[in-house]
């Protein structure tokens, strides 16, 4: 059982949701103003509250938003953690892509829709 | 008279719409395009006077996290909060539920051995309010319509398929047409269209299977639920996978419901798709 892989895409199945689950336990944490400023004054120690890996602990502190993914970390748990580091899902896109934030946005059809 | 389905609605749910409506943005160039097209959608649904929306959609990690996730769950409450999904609370008032009715529907669909999760507190985000907002603005003291939530797992695989969609579709139209009360209800089935938010391929669009999408919900919407999951994806981008949502409502709806509204919208990086269904 389970999905064919498609090209250039993380298919979020059980396996990597549970390979993932501290990532994600932390960032739906993030859920709440109280535990949005806990992370923001003390970021590391909020991760070692969550048991992040210290593989995990290095794609959060390098805002490697493609690794994270790929860590299990699901795209939809992964804007809260773009909410509280000030990256917008269309910044993290571009970043997964290769590109920066201007290259991404002058692919778009309509770029003020933001 | 028992309580009826009068209408079914396809639309999408993203969260920019929300940001824009609470900006007071939904006016200017980006946003007008979808703004104008949902004027006759209202202007309808002001003639259908529907007293609940049942409001098939999904959570994206505001109420529902990973360590428990059901299939399917129905809100079954009197009231519904806003929830905070990461970046504060919307200022938007309780949504308003109909316990009752939702105990009703749970009731019938358990006898037709769908066994949803029932939420008697349920908290509510963009996958549900955006639709609200476009197609049923509140007012300060709340919302013109009472709401069912109805959560999909439409996040971590395996999903529901097509087809088991579909039919619950079919089962929740039986399910309102056995309710005593006269209460007349629109279903609608969100989010999609065609999207992809992770991976290289982030960004990713694709109009004409969406077109092929809204045809197929026209035309043979019961051979469109048979689409695979693995199809949905690779055609129209990971995310897209929520598009089985919309069989909810198709399967809601008669077989020869007649469309009404038909729009489709891709700025950013999502086509934002609309239809309608009379039946």
């Amino acid at each position: 059982m389970g999905l064919k892989s498609i090209p250039d895409t993380t298919v979020f199945d059980l396996r990597l949701s549970r390979h993932g689950r501290r990532l994600n336990k932390m960032c739906g944490s993030l859920c709440s103003p109280a535990n949005r400023d806990a992370f923001k004054r003390d970021e590391e120690g909020y991760m070692t509250r969550f048991s992040l890996n210290e593989a995990e602990k290095n794609l959060v502190r390098a805002r490697d938003f493609g690794g994270l993914i790929r860590a299990g970390l699901n795209i939809y748990w992964m804007l809260k953690l773009g909410s509280v580091t000030g990256n917008s899902l269309y910044r993290m896109g571009a970043q997964m892509r290769g590109e920066s934030y201007e290259q991404f946005l002058a692919t778009r059809n309509f770029k003020d829709a933001v | 008279m028992p309580s009826r389905i009068v209408g079914g609605l396809g639309l999408s749910h993203v969260p920019s719409v929300g940001v824009a409506v609470d900006r007071d943005k939904m006016q200017t160039p980006a946003w007008k395009t979808l703004s104008d097209a949902y004027v006759p959608v209202r202007e309808w649904l002001a003639r259908l006077k529907p007293d609940v929306a049942i409001v098939v959609y999904n959570d994206h990690g505001a109420d529902f996290q990973l360590d428990k996730y059901p299939t399917f769950a129905i809100g079954a409450a009197d009231e519904y909060a806003i929830a905070d999904e990461g970046f504060g609370t919307r200022p938007l008032p309780a949504v308003r539920g109909d316990a009752e009715f939702s105990f009703h529907l749970v009731e019938s669909l358990v006898a037709e051995e769908f066994d949803l999760t029932v939420c008697q507190e349920m908290g509510v985000e963009h996958g549900f309010l955006v639709p609200m907002n476009l197609c049923f603005p509140h007012r300060a003291d709340g919302w013109p319509v009472a709401s069912v939530p109805l959560q999909v797992n439409v996040i971590q695989h395996p999903l529901p398929t097509g087809r088991r969609c579909f039919r619950l579709g079919q089962a929740l139209r039986r399910a309102v047409e056995s309710y005593e009360k006269d209460l007349k209800v629109v279903v609608m089935g969100t989010g999609g269209m065609s999207h992809q938010l992770q991976g290289k391929r982030f960004g990713f669009m694709n109009e004409a299977f969406d077109q092929m999408f809204l045809d197929g919900l026209e035309k043979d919407p019961e051979q469109l639920a048979s689409l695979s999951h693995h199809e949905l994806m690779e055609k129209a981008g990971a995310e897209a996978v929520e598009l089985i949502m919309w069989h909810v409502m198709r399967g809601a709806m008669s077989p020869k419901a007649r469309r009404v509204h038909r729009h489709y919208y891709a700025p950013m990086t999502t086509g934002m798709g609309l239809i309608t269904f009379e039946d």
